[in-house]
């Protein structure tokens, strides 16, 4: 049918939003900090896919200089933009990870609602 | 109770997601937005111009120099930050810091 | 670890994976590859020579004082050919009009500054993932037994 056509055309795509999605339930939903630093990490990860994928071009070859004169390359511009993004995403992983290094040596526990609680008793305390 | 709530919306958010990817030009041949003039450019005369064999390599470090020199000192800020929070003063004996 | 197979080939195959990582790094003009993913692969055999042997032989090998070398010389020597391209003709980070060689496209001396600009990224990005691992593990350092088990 069309519809399948359609779906198998585009599958980069839907498997990129798909990662994203995944990611962003696992930030909601789970209750571990390391759990949802990771889900940030998935969400990076999936944007670096749709990129790629939108650079593709019908029965293209990797950009290094050929002899043949009349090939079709793919698009380098953007494989060239995600270097800097998996850079970025690199940094703000490894800063939040040491964050919560320092927040276990704080309270003692990495689970959301029990450093709710002991943070709202701590505002009371004082 | 909420839970199945929340698999419900993000199922609806993917049925979204889905329904405006269709509407992107598959696979392209050239004659799609992303394939403009800079691109041709830079494969028509990367190797004049640098004498690299890799057009991703010429485009990194001599067209685009600027913000490869930018994510160095990304690199860079990133083991301070890392550094000023991990690593702690110990004050000695008998000095005021 | 105290296991004797772990460690002996370790010290069999670090050796290749450096002499890999900087094949990548020196070839990033002609074959897929450059500076970052070639300083990532020498990063991780570093990091695997931490995780074999402990943390206090592995930091006589790379210490606090090599790292803060390695991560201020980067930036000034990518700046450093950026200014010798501004004094010689006009522009910040040049590569023809500067006067850089560029030689028959192909060869392994070719491409004007782009190799040199590789070796710099490698090696800062080699020191950044080394650097980043020793902080983060320094923490489980106490003194009745050094090194991690």
């Amino acid at each position: 049918m069309q519809i399948i056509q359609a779906f198998v055309d585009h599958i980069n795509f839907i498997g990129a939003v798909a990662l994203f999605l995944i990611g962003l339930h696992t930030v909601v939903t789970k209750k571990n900090l390391i759990k949802r630093i990771m889900g940030l990490n998935i969400m990076g990860t999936s944007i670096f896919l749709f990129l790629v994928a939108i650079g593709n071009v019908t029965g293209g070859v990797p950009p290094i200089l050929q002899q043949d004169p009349n090939v079709n390359y793919i698009n380098p511009i953007p494989s060239v933009l995600i270097l800097t993004g998996i850079v970025v995403v690199v940094s703000m992983t490894v800063y939040s990870l040491s964050l919560t290094i320092k927040i276990y040596e704080m309270y003692g526990t990495i689970n959301q609602d029990e450093l709710t609680h002991l943070i709202r008793e701590e505002e009371i305390h004082d | 109770m909420k839970k199945h709530l929340l698999s419900l919306l993000f199922l609806i958010f993917f049925g979204i997601l889905v329904y405006s990817i269709m509407e992107m030009p598959t696979m392209q041949n050239q004659d799609a937005p992303s394939y403009n003039e800079v691109t041709e450019y830079y494969i028509k005369n990367a190797v004049n111009d640098t004498g690299s064999v890799n057009f991703i390599s010429a485009i990194l470090a001599d067209y685009r120099g600027f913000d490869t020199l930018g994510e160095t000192i990304v690199l860079f800020t990133s083991v301070i930050a890392v550094a000023s929070v991990l690593r702690t003063v110990k004050k000695k004996e008998g000095e005021d810091y | 670890m105290d296991d004797r197979i772990v460690k002996s080939i370790t010290r069999l195959v670090i050796p290749f994976i450096q002499l890999y990582g900087i094949f990548i790094i020196l070839h990033g003009h002609i074959t897929p590859g450059g500076g970052f993913s070639g300083g990532t692969l020498i990063g991780t055999s570093l990091i695997l020579y931490t995780l074999v042997f402990g943390l206090l032989p592995s930091k006589k090998k790379f210490s606090h004082r090599m790292s803060q070398i390695a991560e201020s010389g980067g930036i000034v020597i990518y700046v450093g050919i950026g200014l010798i391209g501004l004094f010689l003709s006009g522009q910040f980070l040049t590569n023809l009009d500067a006067g850089f060689p560029i030689g028959e496209p192909g060869e392994l001396f070719s491409a004007g500054m782009i190799p040199l600009l590789m070796i710099t990224i490698g090696i800062k990005v080699a020191s950044t993932m080394v650097s980043l691992f020793h902080l983060l593990i320094e923490g489980d350092l106490d003194a009745d037994h050094p090194g991690i088990r």
